[in-house]
Formats: C-alpha cells, structure tokens, sequence
C-alpha cells in the first residue's frame, strides 16, 4: 500500500483562560489537546478518527491542514511537511469543517471562480469542473444565489464542491455529517465513496459508531489526545461491534487514570 | 503572486460595488451628506442675511440732533426713521421678539454737551441711549450700523491721528500675498478636513473587511489555500486602500461642489486658490500614502480584534491620534522644517499639507513624509503577514 499521509507525534498544547479553568474544573494552565499521536493513511483508503468530544480530533485535522502549528511533531503530506511547507500542503489538500465559512454575500458560481484563482488552477479546467461538480450536486440551480440565502444542506454542498476547486488528493473532513438532514448526509457520504473510487484519500474525524463502519477502511481510536487503537476495522474491533470495543477502550484508558 | 494579489484585491471591490447598499454608504453617502450639509449650511446663512436685509424697521429718535441726522437718514430704504419722545411701556414693548423697532435717546443739547465735554475733567461724557432686543436679528443689524454711524461722528469730531489710511488704491499697508492670506487660512482648515475625511473612509472598509471576515469565520477558508499569507496581507491593504480613497474622493466632491455657496455665505469669495500643478500631484501622492498608514494602522488593529465592535473600540485611540496632531497643527503658527518631524506618522501628513496650503512646502519634507509613510506600511503589511500566520491572533475566541 502506498502511504500518503504520515503523522508522527503530533503534539498541541494549548493555554487555558480562567473561564476555560472553571468550566474544565482544573488550576492547569495549559491543556494537552493532541498528546504524540502517530497514524499513517494510505493512497484511496478513507481513514477515520474516532473519538469523543474534546478527545483532540478536530485539533489533529487542523494541524494537518497546517491551519495551526505543532508544538511538536510532524506530519508528511504526500511528500511535504506540514511543518516547513504549509503551502506546498495545502494546494495538496482540501480541508472541510463548520469552522471555515464562505462569504454570505456571493454567490456559489463566483465563490468557485475565486477559489480557484487562489489554487492557480487553469480557467477552462477550473469552468469544466465547475459545471461537473454543481451538477453533480444540484448546485447549477442555485449558481447564481447567495449564499446567505442557500438551506444549510446546500451549503454545505456548496462548502464541499469549493473545497475541492483544486482537485485534490487528499481530502479532511471534520464530522462529515454532522447538522446535516439525513438526505444530505447520505449525499454526502456517497460522495465520499465516489472519490475514494477514483483514488483519492480521504481522513474524516467523527463520533458516530455508524459512519465509521459504514465507510471507513481503517480506524484510529483518539482518546485524550492519544491514538489508543489503529488499524483496519476488523483489526480494531477484535470481533467486538466497534461501539462495544470503544466503550472497552475507552474503559481501560480511563480506568487506568482514576 | 501578483496575480493571487489581484484576485484579493479583485474581491474586496466586488464586495462592494455589487453590494448597492455598502456602495451607497461608503461611496455615495459621505459626498451626499457633506453637499447638503455644507448646502444647507450656506443656504440658511445667506438666506438669513437676505431676509434681515429686507425687513423693515422703524427706528424712533428722541431729540435727534442736527449733527447726526444725516445719518440716520442712510440707515437703508426699509428703516423708517421717525422723531419723537417715547416712554418706558413702549422701552418694555421691545421684550417682545417680533417687534422691528430700535428706540434712540440723546440727552438735550446733546451738540453742546459734546461740544464743551473735555476728557480731562475726569467727568462723564454724554451718553446716547439705544434700546433694541439683541434676538430679533433684522433689528441687531439697525442696531450696529446705529451704532457704526454714531462711532465714525465721535471719531471725526475728536480725531487727532489715524492709522492706515489709504489716499490712493496703490497703498498696501499688509503686506502679505493674498495668495498667502488665503493659504494661511486653508491651511488651518483643509489638513483636519482631509485627514477626517480620509480616516473615515477607511475605518469602516478596513473593518468589515478583516475583523469582519474574521468573526464570520471567512478569512480561515482564505487561510487554507496555498495564497502566501504575505498576499493577502498586501491584497487586503491594496484594496482596503482603495476603497477609502474612491470614499475620500466622494467627500471631496462634496467639499468642492458646496463651497460657492459657502463661500458666498461667509461674505464673497476672497479665498483664491492658487496652487500649482505640482503642489496638486504632491497633494495627491501624501493622500495616497496618508491613506496606506491609516489603512496599515486599521487592519493591524482589526486584525488583533475579535469581532466588529472589538475593532471599533481598538480604532479609537488611532482616531484621537489624528485628531490631536491636527489639533496641534491647527494652533501651530509656523511649520518646522526639521526632517524628524516628516517621520512621525500622522503628525508628518499635517504638517506637509500644512505648509504645502502656506505656498511654504519644501520638496525635500514631502518625500520624507511620503517615504516614511510608505515604509510603515510595507512594515505594517510584514507584521500583518505574522499575524495572519500566528494561530492565537486568527483562531482566538
């Protein structure tokens, strides 16, 4: 298998802020996010993290999409490292979270049009990919509507097909699924298969049992910042349905603390 | 990377002209509002003055003396001036606004009494008394030129020397240009205005355009492209730049379209303006820069800031700034020439067009000024591109 992705002890610490002290019930000052977490995706594979909330999920995926630093660690992104070639990349990747919006006042075609200026792609690709990829999601019907205006499905359609300007290899989704109808999520998951189909990697952070059995390859269990179990699905669950051996997981890191 | 530049550049624009409402208020608006503002200002003072002149007013004379009835005869064709003894009730009846009427009093005798009166016995000079009411403005006017005509017949009975007394047109005892009149008068307005007018235009775009993105959580979808942050910094202030200056240019129209009647309202135009070409290009090249440092000073700010209003709150202090130096400027008589002045941000602007409306600039002060504000700005642009890279400063909450 041909790796595309390799991570190698991530760390992220962050500084906590009194209120953040009082809602965690802690005097520590600083919260270990991401604790030497290590995993390898391969080429056409979709590659989950599973974890509950806070467990460093969303952290790993932005340190990966070089929106924040490592404190320590490193990250090999289909040949480049995030840490001295944050550009290199990100004209690699496509990154999908609830945290990166598009501006309410354009519209979808305009917004595909920007973007891919940005990413440097050719005008007639970028114009054959704009009309592939709107149909493809119904969006050519609303090319020409704000987005402000545009349902939470469509825009989170809107938000995939833009990320994806660039035609990347490598795609990382956080909570693919989440606030999303249940059509629209099946929309999205299908696409996820599509392009695991045409070769593409895919890395998406979750917590639901389901999407993880559904349409992941392979896993990477994160509890408390740390990768407690990877491997194949199969691998992982060890007979066990995937939410049993979590909760087992889940039982021996913690028992362990308290 | 230029064209990652235009492309930034390219969206800010469109954000606003395809946005008729952001186009109205940041392009529009501020000329309107400055045309009919200053409109309507020029417009009521000269109407004012116009509907003084033209209402009629009765003044009534007790024991009008000979010496002085000639002038009241000049008071105007719509004084009516009338003799006659008048009593205390009619004295209280000017309490009332509406009453165009001016009541005068000469003591008896009054040509003798001054005819005879000598400063130097330490005694009281004869008094004319004038009753009016100072609020009805038609009546104030009677009243000063009463008061005018009653001075110049003082001055000429008891004249012993006077001062500048032109007998011919040729003689000229100011000696100052009226080129330089004018300047020293345009230097005191124009530098504030300017500034003020280029400060807010820029604080509201420079704003929305990075606090702004910042809160909606759209500067982190620019964020993840492989754009150098060091573009979008450049991108971002270009445009920001931009935009404020098409803002000024509004609020310039304005200025220049409502000053006839302003000037017409302040008593004729004896302002010239008489500047050269040059004076006009370094004018324009100390806008544009002045334009880039505030823009820098805005976006860096907008840019630490967590939402809008944070930005507002953090802009404040820069605002104040500006408006102290030129307050300073403004109580400044005379502009120094040192080069060190030229460098400290803000302060330079004002003092460079300051001396440039005097007719007093020198080259050497202008390019230092202009100079010195384009380095901030690339050094701005430098530490913006630090900011934009820093997590803490992007991603706090």
């Amino acid at each position: 298998m041909d790796e595309i992705l390799t991570a190698s002890g991530l760390c992220k610490t962050f500084n906590l802020s009194r209120k953040q002290q009082r809602i965690e019930r802690t005097n520590a000052r600083q919260k270990v996010a991401v604790d030497n977490l290590s995993f390898t995706a391969y080429r056409g594979e979709i590659f989950g993290l599973l974890g509950p909330n806070g467990a460093g999920k969303t952290t790993t995926l932005r340190m990966l999409s070089t929106l924040i630093r490592p404190d320590g660690g490193n990250a090999i992104v289909d040949g480049q490292s995030i840490v001295n070639e944050p550009e290199k990349v990100r004209a690699k990747i496509a990154f999908l979270t609830s945290e990166l919006k598009l501006e309410d006042f354009f519209t979808p075609n305009y917004l595909f049009d920007f973007f891919s200026q940005l990413h440097g792609v050719d005008s007639a690709v970028a114009a054959e990919r704009k009309a592939q990829l709107f149909s493809r999601f119904g969006i050519d019907k609303f090319a020409e509507v704000k987005v402000a205006n545009l349902s939470t499905g469509m825009k989170q359609k809107v938000s995939i097909v833009i990320s994806l300007v660039h035609d990347p290899d490598i795609i990382i989704f956080d909570e693919p699924t989440n606030g999303l109808d249940v059509l629209t999520a099946r929309v999205v998951t299908d696409f996820l298969r599509e392009l695991r189909s045409k070769g593409k990697t895919i890395i998406l952070s979750t917590h639901i049992f389901s999407l993880v059995e559904q349409l992941c390859d392979r896993v990477g269990v994160i509890i408390d910042g740390r990768m407690v179990a990877c491997g194949s699905l199969a691998d992982v669950c060890n007979g066990l349905t995937l939410e049993d051996r979590f909760f087992e997981l889940y039982k021996e890191v913690k028992g362990n603390e308290e | 990377m230029k064209s990652n530049i235009l492309t930034i550049i390219k969206k800010e624009f469109n954000r606003v002209f395809y946005d008729r409402q952001l186009l109205f208020t940041t392009v529009i608006l501020p000329g309107l509002i400055i045309y009919f503002v200053y409109s309507l200002m020029g417009d009521a003072a000269n109407k004012m003055a116009q509907s003084d002149r033209e209402e009629n007013v009765a003044v009534q004379v007790e024991n009008l003396p000979q010496s002085v009835a000639e002038a009241f005869k000049t008071l105007g064709d719509n004084v009516s001036v009338t003799e006659g003894a008048f009593t205390k009730p009619e004295i209280d009846a000017l309490n009332d606004k509406s009453v165009n009427r001016l009541l005068v009093r000469f003591p008896v005798q009054f040509d003798s009494l001054v005819n005879v009166y000598e400063p130097a016995q330490g005694l009281l000079a004869p008094n004319v008394e004038i009753y009016y009411n100072s609020t009805n403005t038609a009546t104030q006017r009677i009243y000063s030129m009463v008061c005018g005509a009653l001075n110049n017949y003082e001055n000429s009975i008891s004249n012993r020397f006077d001062i500048n007394r032109a007998d011919s047109k040729e003689m000229r005892f100011n000696q100052a240009d009226d080129e330089k009149v004018s300047g020293m008068i345009l230097s005191k307005i124009l530098p504030i205005l300017i500034l003020m007018m280029l400060f807010s235009g820029v604080m509201p775009i420079a704003q929305t355009s990075i606090a702004g993105e910042k809160e909606r959580g759209t500067i982190a979808t620019l964020l993840i492209t492989p754009m150098r942050r060091e573009e979008l910094a450049l991108g971002k202030i270009l445009a920001i730049s931009g935009i404020a200056l098409l803002s000024a240019l509004s609020s310039f129209i304005g200025i220049v379209l409502s000053m006839p009647k302003l000037i017409a309202a302040n008593g004729g135009g004896e302002l010239s303006f008489s500047y050269s070409t040059t004076d006009m290009a370094i004018l324009l090249l100390v806008i544009i820069s002045s334009v880039f440092i505030m823009t820098a000073a805005i976006s860096l700010l907008s840019t630490l800031a967590k939402d809008v209003r944070n930005a507002g709150t953090l802009a404040l202090p820069v605002m104040f700034g500006i408006l102290f130096v030129c307050l300073i400027s403004m109580f400044q008589n005379s502009v120094s020439n040192s080069l060190l002045y030229d460098i400290i941000p803000f302060y330079n602007s004002v003092t460079v067009l300051t001396a440039l409306f005097q007719h007093e600039l020198h080259l050497m002060n202008a390019a230092v000024c202009i100079a010195a504000n384009i380095a901030y700005t690339l050094v701005s642009v430098w530490v913006l591109t630090k900011m934009f890279n820093n997590e803490k400063v992007m991603f706090s909450k």
